[in-house]
């Protein structure tokens, strides 16, 4: 066996990222006149309940079928030309984002288990030395996320809500779903270690 | 796809905590609930993987991004990218940003009263070749004052972004120049418990790579998380 080599310690994004080069496309995954496009309108809040205005989120998903364009999916599910599943955002003033995506497929969880259609979610921000990381589902998913492996594991309901995203009740297209991130309080959002 | 062939957890120590109340910001914003184990699944050993297509041919020279040439003292920073098991990352995008040779970002919430360089823009991106290694050229940034207490003051430093080969890899963090004596004081470098975790963020002067005349180069190696398991090979 080799010799582990230590790895590279994380350290905070702070508050100056917009020096960086712009991601292209930013948090539009696809364009927002794609017949299955949804809105993901989030912000994220801290122990105070202020807005967290300087913070990049990052997200990661498969595809509507249910494929990670990588090459370490190597299922024979089909890829979407075009479709890359990154997307890269800045909170504004009000700490909100905006996600232009589809809803993910399925994809296969440990063993013989199936996980619900979710998103991968990173958030960079000064005060975070390493960014949490949090996944997004969807509540009107109940009979898949009922039987998924990684919110099983989360038995309180209160904080297993905190990772489902909500349709908004108005009914417009293209649907929009509200996702809060809390970092702290009483409505914590349930933060993985990957 | 019943098992996959999920990455190393880091070393107690290795990396920060949330909660480092010396980095006064930590206070509001680090959870307070244990974070929830997630086994690695198809979702965490995939990710972005982006290369040479996200890279134009000067962006790893922030240098050139103007029609003049920035103030300050030119150099080049390389290094290699590996994994724990001590793997190349090949192929892999970086980006960095810094502030410029007086200290000052390019940044519309950067108020500090140093001067901004028209020649110099901060941001730079590169991707690395088939044995892991990448070359920055830029200028050596200053430090700056910020407002963890009242006469608190950053090590120079130039952060670093990498995606690595999943979204189990994903990394950011800032290199260090060696010898700075701000480093003693300064709370974000210092929240990382473990001492020889803590230089590893230090880059050396590399005198091999300096350009004679020209820029003194600096050696900065980054290292990801590796494979739990290394599958068997033929
Ligand atoms: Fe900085």
């Amino acid at each position: 066996m080799a010799t582990r080599h230590g790895t590279t310690p994380s350290q905070t994004i702070g508050p100056f990222h917009r020096i960086m080069v712009p991601w292209e496309g930013g948090a539009e995954l696809v364009a927002p006149d794609h017949p299955a496009a949804i809105h993901i309108q989030g912000c994220i809040l801290d122990g105070a309940g202020q807005p967290v205005d300087d913070s990049v989120i990052e997200i990661w998903q498969a595809n509507v079928h249910g494929r990670y364009a990588h090459a370490e999916d190597t299922r024979e599910v089909p890829l979407v030309e075009g479709f890359e599943g990154f997307g890269r955002a800045i909170t504004d003033g009000d700490g909100r984002f905006d996600i232009v995506t589809v809803k993910p497929g399925c994809v296969p969880g440990p063993g013989e288990t199936v996980q619900a259609p979710h998103i991968a979610l990173s958030v960079f921000a000064r005060g975070l030395l390493k960014q949490l990381v949090t996944r997004i589902y969807f509540a009107d998913e109940a009979a898949a996320n009922d039987q998924d492996p990684v919110l099983r594991t989360i038995t309180e309901p209160g904080r297993r809500d905190t990772l489902l995203a909500v349709p908004r009740a108005s009914g417009g297209a293209p649907p929009v779903y509200d996702f809060e991130i809390c970092l702290q309080g009483p409505r914590e959002t349930v933060f993985f270690d990957v | 796809m019943d098992r996959p062939n999920s990455y190393k957890r880091d070393e107690a120590g290795e990396q920060p905590p949330y909660l480092h109340p010396e980095y006064r910001s930590t206070v509001l914003r680090a959870p307070k609930q244990p974070l929830v184990p997630l086994p690695h699944t198809l979702s965490e050993i995939t990710g972005p993987v982006y290369g040479h297509e996200k890279v134009g041919p000067l962006d790893h020279d922030l240098t050139r991004q103007h029609d003049g040439e920035p103030l300050g003292e030119r150099i080049i920073v390389l290094g290699r990218v590996m994994d724990s098991n001590g793997r190349p990352v090949p192929d892999a995008l970086m980006e960095i940003w810094q502030a410029n040779s007086a200290g000052r970002y390019r940044h519309e919430v950067d108020n500090h009263p140093a001067p901004l360089d028209p020649n110099f823009s901060g941001g730079g991106r590169c991707v690395t070749d088939a044995g892991g290694r990448y070359r920055f050229v830029t200028i050596k940034p200053a430090a700056y004052p910020w407002g963890n207490d009242p006469n608190a003051w950053r090590p120079a430093h130039i952060h670093f972004s990498l995606f690595g080969t999943a979204f189990a890899t994903r990394l950011i963090t800032q290199m260090y120049f060696p010898g700075d004596p701000l480093l003693a004081c300064d709370a974000i470098f210092n929240s990382i418990p473990d001492a020889g975790a803590r230089h590893r963020l230090v880059c050396r002067l590399d005198l091999e790579h300096t350009e004679p005349e020209w820029a003194l180069a600096y050696e900065f190696d980054i290292v990801l998380r590796g494979r739990d398991a290394t599958p068997m090979e033929g």
